[in-house]
């Protein structure tokens, strides 16, 4: 038993608490359901591994040597995977910024506060390691048992790619709240998070479709024009790439730079958390704005007026918005190909079809959260003399509007070009936001609209059939826009997907 | 309907959690009147005003508001109740002026009409220089006002009030009851809970005390002085007496 208010306690009861509500998200808070839980993991698991077997097998047996070409591949990847974990991480610092939780029982105890926060920085350095290695490992695993042991280093550069980001995470986000305060940090800094996840692959995307012509990020990394102006392969520029494939001094200097750097983050801003903790909980974010006066009540049916309401809310809150723009930018490399190819080279802009489609179903199953779950005034719904049919059908109308005026534009100018893969995009864009509707509809919980970022913990099961059935709608979408009967598959397991989600959905008390 | 007919009827009303929280309750509530529902902490006193407000539905039992089955018919009978809880139901990035419209809107009371009242309201609760305001950042006493506002905007003839006065300073919970009296004098019928004592000693005029979810007492604070057998005390001695014996009977 260590000493209390020690680092090594404070690490005890962090590492207690997350395990306790990770434990709680998997099972759905119900006792009884590890083994299930257990067996479904391993199950993911193993076939995330096979899958990555597959795709890296080809590279494997083609021989995977280290020169320019390579190590240009896997350093792009690698700093793409490292732009998400940098993301990620400043909106854990974000979050612990802001957050309330425990911090007003830590802050008001006599405990060092330094001691919390390093604990605290540790563990987002920590979960964005896990989280890349449960994402990359597969890959990792599947090269070791085809390219050789060697491979298994890549741990170890994922190791010091989290503790980078972390690094560079707190030190950002510290220099944005000196700069801008504690009032604007918050939105600005979850918007600089989202902004530094999409603005690689984006960036990358649309330099290889004005170059190639291709979606391919690959197509751009391993080009000649780009191979010729990289660095030699002696150049420091590729160390965390030789560190992946098995350079042990590389591995040694890259973790050494990654774990360095967030030690000394520790060193340097744990202290002055605290400071910062105090000043956001005495900012009410985005108080008292005045609005436009109005001098007259608009008429309105009652649909009209809870269509309306969502309309407003969802318009007014900035961070949704900046997530909604953020989906609307990952449309941008799709919008590029269809300008670049527009009058030639149809068959390009077949990637249109479920690229669209994926992210309507994304943004609807948001935006449905948003309206069904994240009612912040779900009493004052319910005890109005409207049936629930009508309250339910108000706020997927007020949703599914938001989506065809955000797809509009792109469909329209997919019609112009080719109206057949338009209107294969329209049917896509229809069954995936219905279907993510419609999911989210069936696992709502009330919850705090605030809690829009954490939606996905609320129910696993609602995320990753939204995911799945986005998904699945893209690939029938893409393969029937193609002309492919191949499309019923995917078609029909998107069916079963949403048939599971109702099977499994929670039933109501009433 | 005749004006005898009870502003809220409940009978045999029973809901159950993991224990019973509302056991075979029967209940009266006249027209006009302002009824106090009292009760210790996990009494039923909240699982049985959101039943009545149609929030949940009770396992057994049944619901009339001014003679209407609210289990058989529930949107008739939410057309003439509001409910406000001691959480403000209220939209922080809509203004109060904004949030009664969209409250009358819900309510499909005429937009004109709705106006009038809501700007009249406003006024009343001092919330004239804030209308236009969104209600983010507002302190709990000016949320718990618009939420107020809000319940009084469609004109209810019942207002069931859950610990309205929860964490408001003097001047707001003077202004709620000067609110909710003028309504009683105006014909409505109130029914609030609340743990402050003397509000309910002042302000009601039958109370309701309720333990382990079935009613133990009930009448003018007279009456329950009687009952209590304690002449001349405080609607807190009496309350704490009728629970005791309760917990003893138990």
């Amino acid at each position: 038993m260590s000493q209390p208010a020690t680092i090594a306690w404070f690490a005890r009861h962090e590492i207690g608490l997350v395990w306790r509500d990770w434990l709680a998200m998997v099972t759905a808070g119900k006792r009884g359901r590890e083994p299930l839980v257990l067996l479904v993991v391993l199950v993911l698991l193993g076939g995330v591994q096979l899958l990555a077997y597959y795709m890296v097998r080809p590279f494997a047996e083609a021989g995977i040597a280290p020169d320019k070409t390579t190590l240009a591949v896997v350093t792009g990847s690698a700093f793409l995977s490292w732009t998400l974990m940098l993301s990620q991480a400043m909106e854990s610092v974000t979050r612990a910024f802001y957050a309330r939780a425990d911090l007003d029982l830590i802050l008001s105890s006599p405990a060092s506060a330094r001691r919390v926060f390093a604990v605290r920085i540790g563990a987002i350095a920590l979960s964005t390691t896990l989280l890349a290695m449960l994402l990359a490992g597969p890959f990792v695993n599947a090269l070791a048992a085809m390219d050789g042991a060697r491979w298994l280093a890549a741990y170890g550069v994922l190791a010091a790619m989290g503790a980078l980001a972390a690094a560079v995470a707190v030190a950002a986000t510290v220099a944005l709240f000196r700069s801008l305060g504690p009032k604007r940090t918050r939105l600005i800094a979850q918007i600089v998070a989202a902004v530094v996840g999409a603005a690689f692959v984006i960036g990358v995307q649309a330099a290889a479709i004005l170059s190639y012509g291709s979606y391919s990020r690959l197509a751009l990394l391993s080009s000649d024009g780009f191979i010729d102006a990289v660095p030699d392969v002696s150049s420091a520029v590729w160390w965390p790439a030789q560190a992946a494939m098995g350079d042990l001094p590389a591995l040694a200097v890259v973790m050494a730079v990654g774990l360095g750097l967030l030690l000394l983050v520790i060193a340097v801003f744990s202290a002055g958390f605290g400071d910062h903790v105090i000043a956001a909980s005495g900012v009410a974010f985005d108080t008292g704005r005045q609005q436009r006066q109005r001098h007259a009540f608009r008429r309105a049916s009652t649909g009209q007026a809870l269509r309306r309401k969502e309309w407003v809310l969802i318009r007014r809150d900035p961070w949704l918005v900046s997530q909604t723009l953020m989906q609307i930018l990952y449309l941008l490399p799709p919008a590029l190909l269809l300008w670049r190819n527009y009058g030639d080279d149809v068959g390009a802009l077949l990637i249109l079809v479920p690229v669209l489609v994926m992210a309507s179903g994304q943004l609807a199953g948001g935006l449905a959260w948003l309206a069904v779950s994240g009612e912040d005034a779900p009493d004052l719904v319910a005890t109005a003399p409207i049936a629930p049919g009508a309250v339910l059908r108000a706020k997927v109308e007020a949703v599914l509007g938001a989506i065809a005026i955000i797809a509009a534009p792109l469909v329209l100018a997919l019609g112009i070009v080719q109206p057949g893969l338009a209107l294969w995009a329209v049917a896509g864009i229809a069954a995936a936001a219905v279907s993510a509707t419609t999911i989210q509809i069936w696992f709502r919980a009330q919850a705090k609209r605030s809690n829009f970022r954490r939606r996905q913990t609320s129910s696993r099961v609602a995320t990753l059939a939204e995911a799945f059935s986005s998904i699945l709608w893209a690939g029938a979408a893409g393969f029937a826009a193609a002309g492919s009967w191949l499309a019923v598959g995917p078609a029909l397991l998107a069916l079963l997907v949403i048939g599971v989600a109702w099977a499994i959905r929670p039933r109501a008390d009433q | 309907m005749t004006t005898t007919t009870p502003a809220l009827l409940l009978k045999g009303l029973t809901k159950t959690f993991d224990r019973p929280a509302v056991d075979g309750l029967d209940l009266t509530v006249r027209a006009g009147e302002f009824y106090g529902l009292l009760g210790p902490n996990g009494a039923g006193k909240t699982t049985t005003l959101r039943i009545v407000a149609g929030l949940l539905r009770p396992d057994a039992g049944s619901v009339s508001v001014f003679g209407t089955d609210a289990l058989a018919d529930p949107v008739a009978a939410k057309r003439v109740v509001a409910w406000v809880s001691d959480e403000p139901m209220i939209y922080d990035r809509l203004s109060p002026f904004e949030y009664l419209e969209f409250v009358a809107g819900l309510w499909n009371i005429d937009a004109a009409a709705a106006e009038t009242k809501a700007r009249h309201l406003i006024d009343w609760l001092g919330l004239g220089p804030h209308a236009h305001e969104r209600c983010q950042g507002f302190s709990k006493g000016m949320r718990q006002k618009v939420a107020l506002a809000g319940a009084l905007v469609h004109d209810p003839r019942l207002i069931i009030l859950d610990e309205p006065l929860t964490g408001l300073d003097a001047g707001s919970a003077r202004q709620v009851k000067d609110v909710l009296a003028e309504r009683v004098r105006a014909g409505g019928t109130v029914i609030m809970t609340t743990h402050i004592l003397e509000v309910a000693e002042r302000m009601a005029e039958r109370i309701g005390v309720i333990a382990d979810g079935r009613l133990i007492a009930e009448g003018t604070l007279e009456e329950l002085r009687r009952e209590a057998g304690r002449d001349g005390t405080s609607l807190e001695d009496v309350f704490l007496d009728l629970v005791a014996a309760r917990s003893a009977a138990a």
